[in-house]
């Protein structure tokens, strides 16, 4: 079964997303150890986190303070109290034997995200938790673990089982990563496992009786999501089709095979045995804080491309490129405060710039990367839009500016791209393009002005990108005009 | 029989040179310890050199030096084995100290070794211990009582100055009643629980163990104020002992249920005329009445066993300590290292404690406890809106055979009958001895509790050195006792 097909003609699928991020505070949840992905094996490691005996954890405010910005960027309520449980299991990779997360009271409840196509998805809760470590089993006869990612604050959103297709539990995983990201709650960053997903998903015939939920862990990817979300659907439709019956159950998806695997069924289901962590007071959350913390969230993606459409003429398409990510969107407001030319510069931004993290040559592939700053390409582009230089010269100007540390004016100025102004120059460059190309004079002359783009061309070449085509254009018709 | 009055308390211990006296008391411990099995480890070497390092400060920023003390197996001390006398920890050296460990060493008091217990703190006869058992100083045929128990024996036989405990259900203030010392329970969260190994959070407090209670006093001083690394420390400054005072006045509420069944009527006599002596002393004395006290031990190991099965959810074989390899297996390998390294009470603790958190039985059990201690909490309550202060036996019974109560768990969940309602509320608690009981050829000490109201530890221990000043109890000496050591 192709993806197109999805969901199946008359089947109902109902998909449910609980997606763990790290936020991007500088320190643990419980503990003073960095909050840093990359860090030698256990080198991020103290009594805490480490679970030593007597050890307790200290509860860090600044993941409270990310928590709070995401339930707010999410329209969610926050309660007036709040606290930590510890569910409890053994693995090698859980120090304590149980991990400290929330139960029944969790940082907030409701809030949720409206899809591009109306839809909104609602949030059932987001609560904190604490990460585990990780363990390595593929390193010879001993398992290994490195205990640096133990106790890095995650939040846990949840969603009501609002989503009918991989498609749109992609879209809703988009908008929260950039929500997410725009609040600076985390870099959702999933090669380095910052963003982690767990679906639910289950598929009924339309009108039919609801259908067994199967659950699927640890997706690290939105295409592994996907991917995962379409063999599983297959699968359900195929099982219930063939007259079996889905078992409820938790499945784990093997993005090289492609397919999904029984991990647990329902009877060896975990007791997590849930109570609430006497070492932990619960946190009381006091309105004017979360009003304080409300004031300090910076303006998200879906706030900016309303902005940038109503106050700076973008077009639908240019603003949603432009706030397709935090990064992105904050380089363009660091050049928009050194131009007057906000579409222009959104132009150039999402074109020619965008053009240079798909060449290899260029060396780059992130605006972190480029080694010119914003007013660089704010002054660059006032150059092309007062016409001291070409579009073309603008191009190379911009090349250059990735080998030299030299502003953009200095570099045409060097390159002699500096666009004529001499109109007699202009001239002679276009009467020189002339001879012999008279069948094509004619042409326009016959009221054929597309015929004129077969001179403009060796005009150009013949000015070495210092001539501008809109001069040439006119400079050509006014010669071919003029008997 | 009185010395009544207020004058200060005159620590002679603070005026000796420490130096000097450390080596006596080294080779004291060395002697006796053979018989008490009080210490799991003799630090001798460590003490000389903290002695030696604490003698480079200016005294007068040491409220604590000259004071030889000891620290309870259960409390971190870094680098030296803190194993909370449970095998799953044999080997275990603590990277870091913990705040009472820490704010004592501070303060200039150099601790001698680690004291045995009953394992993680599960027992009330010190028998429960990976290390063997710890003798009563009054006859080494007894249990000195537990968790603390080498705390208490140490104390009693003079060997220390003052003794680190922790009391979670009477831990430090039932053996203290047995052993004829005085132990203190402050409020929850006076001494913050950093590096105290966890039994049961909420109810875990570290204790003092001294035969005087102003020793006590001057100790927590020290040891006492906020800690940012427990959250659940009270936030208060260090506590200053109140000005010394006298039993006049006092209004003392004597719970009627702390007297009733179970109670040795020898142990119930003595604690009687304890109260008589208190009236003549000026004190008011009347009865009173705390319903659910009967609630109280049922509630206690719901609560305490769940949260136990919790805290020891760390002792897996993969991170430090014993592991036992099993089958190969990881879930094998923690199987098979809890199984070996847990002891038969630590496992019947983490079974009891598992079952009440399961889910289905979560609220008829830990829930259900949950409401039950609130309802304790207010028996209290109430009490104190007429009484300043509690007071009842600490012990249902006075020191047993060792082995008398091992084969019987209730039994021995028993003793702490009256010490668990003032932990479950959080509350002050003290025990100071009231007296001896012949029985055989032994005389066996008898402790009377104090209990406050919440945060009221200073009143408590204030009127703790008040019947101190008025009584001569404190003062026996159990026939093994340092001063009569050949040394």
């Amino acid at each position: 079964m192709s993806p197109a097909q999805l969901p199946p003609p008359g089947w109902k699928v109902v998909i449910g997303l609980e997606t763990h991020c790290q936020l991007a505070t500088s320190t643990k949840l419980f503990c003073g150890c960095a909050n840093q992905f990359g860090a030698p094996p256990n080198t991020q490691v103290c009594a805490v986190c480490s679970g030593q005996p007597g050890a307790l954890p200290q509860f860090n405010g600044e993941a409270l303070e990310l928590g709070l910005r995401a339930a707010l960027a999410l329209d969610a309520r926050v309660p007036a109290r709040t606290k930590f449980d510890r569910k409890h299991y053994f693995y090698c990779d859980l120090p304590k034997g149980y991990q400290i997360s929330q139960y029944d009271e969790p940082l907030c409840t409701g809030g949720g995200i409206a899809l591009a196509g109306g839809k909104f998805v609602r949030l059932a809760r987001i609560h904190l938790e604490e990460d585990a470590g990780k363990a390595i089993h593929d390193r010879g006869a001993s398992s290994l673990v490195d205990l640096n990612r133990a106790g890095v604050p995650l939040i846990e959103a949840v969603t009501e089982p609002d989503l009918s297709s991989p498609q749109e539990a992609h879209e809703y995983l988009v908008a929260l990563k950039e929500i997410l990201q725009f609040a600076g709650v985390s870099e959702c960053d999933m090669e380095k496992g910052s963003l982690r997903c767990d679906v639910n998903v289950s598929v009924q015939r339309e009108g039919g009786p609801r259908g067994v939920k199967v659950e699927i862990k640890n997706l690290n990817s939105f295409a592994n999501v996907v991917a995962a979300l379409e063999h599983e659907i297959a699968r359900q439709v195929q099982l219930v089709e063939a007259g079996g019956a889905v078992q409820q159950e938790t499945r784990l998806f093997d993005a090289d095979a492609r397919v999904t695997r029984t991990m647990r069924t329902k009877e060896d289901a975990h007791d997590y045995r849930y109570f609430p962590d006497p070492d932990l007071p619960p946190i009381t959350l006091a309105r004017e804080h979360v009003e304080r913390v409300r004031s300090r969230i910076p303006e998200l993606p879906a706030a900016r491309r309303q902005r940038y459409m109503a106050a700076l003429g973008l077009s639908e398409y240019d603003a949603r490129l432009v706030t397709q990510s935090r990064a992105s969107s904050d380089w363009f407001e660091a050049a928009l405060r050194h131009s007057d030319a906000p579409k222009e510069l959104a132009n150039w931004l999402n074109n020619e710039v965008a053009a240079l993290f798909s060449e290899p040559a260029s060396g780059v592939r992130t605006l972190d990367e480029l080694p010119f700053k914003p007013f660089d390409l704010a002054e660059l582009v006032e150059l092309a839009r007062a016409g001291r230089v070409t579009r073309a010269g603008a191009r190379t100007i911009l090349r250059a500016m990735l080998a030299r540390p030299l502003a953009p004016r200095e570099l045409m100025r060097e390159l002699g791209l500096e666009a004529s102004n001499d109109a007699a120059q202009l001239e002679r460059w276009c009467r020189e393009a002339l001879v012999g190309r008279d069948r094509i004079a004619a042409d326009v002359r016959a009221g054929q002005d597309k015929a004129l783009g077969a001179l403009i061309g060796p005009v150009l070449k013949l000015a070495g990108g210092k001539a501008d085509p809109v001069a040439v254009r006119e400079t050509l018709l006014r010669l071919i005009r003029t008997p | 029989m009185s010395r009544s009055g207020a004058e200060p308390f005159a620590d002679r211990a603070l005026e000796r040179a420490p130096e000097r006296t450390l080596e006596q008391a080294l080779a004291r411990v060395a002697e006796f310890n053979g018989r008490l099995g009080a210490f799991a480890s003799i630090e001798a070497q460590r003490a000389r050199a903290i002695a030696a390092a604490q003698a480079e400060v200016e005294a007068s920023a040491q409220p604590l030096r000259g004071l030889s003390f000891a620290v309870k197996a259960n409390l971190c001390w870094r680098g030296v084995e803190t194993n909370a006398a449970s095998a799953v920890l044999a080997g275990y050296r603590a990277p870091y100290s913990a705040t009472a460990v820490e704010r004592a060493l501070a303060s200039g008091a150099t601790p001698l070794g680690v004291t045995n217990m009953d394992e993680f703190g599960f027992g009330s006869s010190g028998e429960n211990s990976a290390l063997g058992p710890t003798r009563n100083p009054w006859d080494l045929s007894r249990s000195p009582g537990g968790s603390s128990s080498g705390a208490a024996a140490a104390v009693a036989a003079g060997l220390v100055d003052f003794a680190l405990g922790s009391d979670t259900g009477g831990s430090v203030r039932q053996p203290a009643a047995l052993c004829g010392v005085s132990g203190f329970k402050p409020s929850y969260g006076r001494i913050p629980r950093w590096g105290l190994i966890a039994f049961a959070s909420s109810l875990d407090c570290v204790g003092i163990l001294a035969r005087e209670v102003e020793r006590i006093e001057r100790v927590l001083a020290a040891l006492s104020g906020e800690d940012p690394r427990d959250g659940t420390s009270l936030a208060e400054p260090p506590l200053t002992p109140l000005a010394p005072r006298s039993l006049r006045g006092l209004r003392i509420g004597v719970p009627r249920e702390h007297f009733e069944a179970g109670v040795d009527p020898r142990v119930a006599q003595c604690v009687r005329a304890a109260l008589a002596h208190c009236e003549r002393e000026g004190a008011l004395v009347r009865e009173l009445e705390l319903p659910h006290t009967r609630y109280a031990s049922p509630c206690y190991y719901v609560v305490a066993s769940a949260e136990a099965s919790s805290n020891l959810a760390r002792y897996d074989g993969v991170r430090y300590g014993a592991r036992v390899e099993g089958d190969g297996t990881l879930q094998g390998m923690i199987e098979a290292t809890r199984s070996r390294g847990l002891g038969p009470e630590a496992r019947r603790r983490v079974a009891l404690g598992s079952f009440v958190l399961s889910s289905g039985y979560y609220e008829a059990w830990y829930v259900h406890a949950l409401k039950v201690r609130r309802a304790i909490a207010r028996d209290f309550e109430r009490a104190f809106e007429s009484v300043d202060v509690l007071v009842g036996p600490t012990s249902p019974t006075l020191a047993f055979e060792l082995g008398a109560r091992t084969e019987d768990p209730l039994a021995m969940y028993a003793a702490d009958v009256l010490t668990t309602p003032a932990s479950l509320a959080g509350l002050p608690a003290l025990s100071t001895p009231c007296g001896l009981v012949r029985e055989g050829s032994a005389d066996l000490p008898v402790g009377m509790q104090w209990i406050g109201p919440a945060g009221a530890d200073a009143l408590v221990l204030a009127c703790g050195a008040a019947w101190q000043r008025a009584s001569e109890h404190h003062r026996a000496l159990p026939p093994l006792h340092a001063s009569a050591s050949a040394s």
